[in-house]
């Protein structure tokens, strides 16, 4: 029984950084919700903001450098709102957060077991010896074979797929309602980022908690998102079930990346190649639709001057109208000069 | 862990051996003799020579070398010419003045500049680092010496708080006495080493402190919700003392040193002075002594620093 009730609601969130001076968005008017027991996928290129939604969410910029607008409602309450110690209240009980690089994000001089326990210092009352119980469960948990070995060891002793259990046993040791995860497996190896993979599926199960999924990897949105949101430039361009984003994708930039996506069934060899780069924070256009540019044979005529969230079916939303009459050089019934 | 320290120990002998070889030959390669000045100048070069070949000065080096070493086991470091004394006594009485005054100088260095690197790291842009990097760089543009003649005059001569010379006051008696006097004697040339020599573990320390502070380990303690006071604690100050650790033993040796300068400037008599006066008197057997000892501290400050880099960082111990 999924009764829609969204514990997280982002509304409007835009975060800006300083440059020379000057405050420009990384991410601007970001609207998601997450749900209990779902996994939302954010997808997108490197430098699209989505580990700057992650970390905005979990407040980790330095205040003295950012400018965030918006809301950030977590279970009733409006996290960008609070101060610092106000939000040491959500970080580690009841958001957690598994970082991208196993190998530098466990402090190489602590024991495993002392960087986990760490967490319930803060936000549980147990005894020390229940904290030691439940870093051996946490530990099992996540699938590592030894605990009792590993909770004595240093990171250094540890491999990358060892080190970023440890990093999940540590985001969820609290159980929290919400987990995101900024691309847990880019830096391991196809067989251990299944297991990873698996790992948070059985945990979210248990714990009935929503998950930040941030990848740039379609293969492991396909695998395991629920509701997949598409970054481009610092703005969602398209969001939907993940059905919906595999099955009929709309906008021209998801469709382009499933496109540069290899596939079994493509009699074709080469692959497609997105033109151009995500543009860089100075030279974001204030306004037009930002992946015009890397899509020039589509007529200006296409795009919207201030492109907004179209509904195209319950639940799935695209960006600009360029969508419409949307098609690759290559297919039938292309637009060319 | 012992293991690490057990093999760091052992890689001391030779290094020792080395040691003790070259400062053997650099002294036999010296010139002159230790008879000529020291008995009647018209006395027979046969009977020099006799003397010589009695005290075995024409046996082989290596001959030589081992009796030197055999003395050295047995605590016989020579005579003094200057002084007409044995050697070890000479030392005796002036290390324990040297490491006194080195030790205390290390631990206010310790005391000032911990706390200055942390806050500058802290604060780094800001007013306080400015001011703390402004101070630390003046204190290491200005030669030492001449702020221990500096601070002599000040605090000596003009304003007369400190005594400027000497080790302890003649008049000091009991044991309450004795201390206090020796501490009021070394607290100027410590206080002037400590706020002079700051530089390296503040500038260490900072530059740690900023890196430490954007680290990803940190990233994930804030995640854990860990205080901000906490985050400096357990995390961003331990982490930075690594190069502070593996910098501590090598400070020692460095003050050791630099106590040449202090201690000739407040006629100090410790084991700088020693070495200052023996080299302008020539007296051989004081400075061989005396460059063997400095030499086995500066291994001993490296053994140290080792040691206590194996104890704060895991990753270099060996299991």
């Amino acid at each position: 029984m999924k009764t829609a009730s969204n514990f997280l609601d982002i509304k409007d969130v835009s975060t800006a950084f300083k440059i020379n001076g000057h405050y420009y968005d990384a991410i601007s008017h970001i609207n998601l919700q997450v749900q209990h027991d779902e996994i939302l996928a954010i997808v997108g290129e490197s430098g699209c903001g989505k580990s700057t939604l992650a970390t905005t969410i979990m407040g980790l910029h330095d205040p003295a450098e950012t400018k965030i607008s918006g809301s950030v409602d977590f279970e009733g309450t409006d996290l960008l709102g609070l101060d610092e110690d106000g939000y040491n209240q959500f970080r580690g009980a009841k958001i957690g957060m598994i970082f991208q690089d196993p190998l530098s994000a466990l402090n190489p001089l602590k024991r495993i077991e002392d960087q986990i326990s760490e967490v319930m210092d803060y936000h549980t009352s147990l005894s020390k010896t229940a904290k030691h119980d439940r870093v051996i469960e946490l530990l099992n948990q996540v699938g590592i074979v030894n605990p009792e070995r590993t909770a004595h060891q240093y990171p250094h002793e540890l491999s990358g797929g060892m080190r970023q259990r440890v990093i999940i046993a540590i985001a969820i040791a609290c159980k929290p309602d919400l987990i995101i995860a900024d691309e847990p497996t880019t830096a391991l190896d196809v067989t251990i980022q299944a297991q990873i993979l698996d790992v948070l599926r059985d945990i979210q199960r248990e714990n009935h908690a929503g998950i930040i999924l941030i990848t740039h990897d379609l293969g492991v949105v396909a695998e395991t998102a629920d509701r997949v949101a598409v970054m481009y430039a610092g703005q969602i361009v398209e969001q939907g079930t993940a059905e919906q984003i595999f099955n009929s994708p709309e906008h021209p930039y998801t469709r382009s990346l499933l496109r540069s996506m290899p596939q079994r069934d493509n009699e074709n060899d080469d692959l497609y190649v997105i033109q151009g780069n995500v543009p860089s924070l100075q030279k974001m256009p204030s306004k037009g639709d930002r992946f015009a540019p890397r899509i020039p044979w589509v007529p200006a005529s296409a795009h919207e001057e201030h492109p907004t969230m179209h509904e195209v079916a319950p639940g799935h939303e695209v960006r600009c109208t360029c969508y419409k009459d949307f098609t690759f050089p290559d297919e039938k019934g292309s637009v060319t000069e | 862990m012992w293991k690490t320290i057990l093999r760091r120990f052992l890689i001391m002998i030779p290094e020792v051996i080395i040691l003790s070889l070259l400062v053997f030959l650099l002294a036999k390669a010296m010139p002159g003799d230790p008879f000529t000045g020291s008995i009647n100048p018209k006395a027979d070069p046969q009977q020099i020579k006799h003397l010589m070949r009695m005290n075995g000065l024409y046996d082989p080096w290596y001959q030589q070398y081992w009796n030197w070493v055999v003395h050295l086991f047995h605590g016989n470091l020579g005579n003094s010419y200057q002084y007409q004394e044995p050697v070890t006594r000479l030392i005796e009485g002036r290390a324990g003045n040297t490491l006194w005054l080195a030790l205390f100088t290390m631990i206010l260095t310790y005391v000032f500049a911990l706390p200055m690197g942390v806050f500058a790291g802290r604060h780094e842009g800001k007013l306080p680092d400015t001011i703390i990097r402004v101070y630390t760089y003046v204190t290491y543009c200005i030669p030492f010496f001449v702020i221990l003649v500096i601070g002599i005059w000040i605090f000596g001569y003009v304003l007369g708080w400190f005594p400027t010379t000497g080790s302890i006051s003649s008049d000091a008696s009991g044991w309450l006495h004795t201390v206090g006097s020796r501490f009021y004697h070394i607290l100027l040339p410590g206080l002037l080493g400590a706020l002079f020599g700051t530089v390296n573990i503040v500038q260490y320390l900072r530059s740690e402190v900023i890196d430490a502070k954007h680290s990803d380990y940190v990233r994930t303690a804030r995640s854990k919700g860990v205080p901000n006071r906490d985050i400096y604690l357990h995390h961003i100050f331990r982490n930075s003392l690594l190069p502070i650790a593996a910098f501590a033993g090598y400070s020692i040796t460095g003050l050791l040193n630099g106590s040449i300068f202090t201690e000739t400037v407040f006629s100090y008599p410790g084991m700088g002075l020693l070495f200052v006066n023996s080299i302008s008197y020539r007296d051989y057997t004081v400075i061989t002594a005396l460059v063997l000892i400095y030499g086995i501290l500066n291994l001993l400050g490296t053994l140290l620093s080792d040691i206590i880099l194996s104890i704060v960082d895991p990753r270099i111990r060996i299991e």
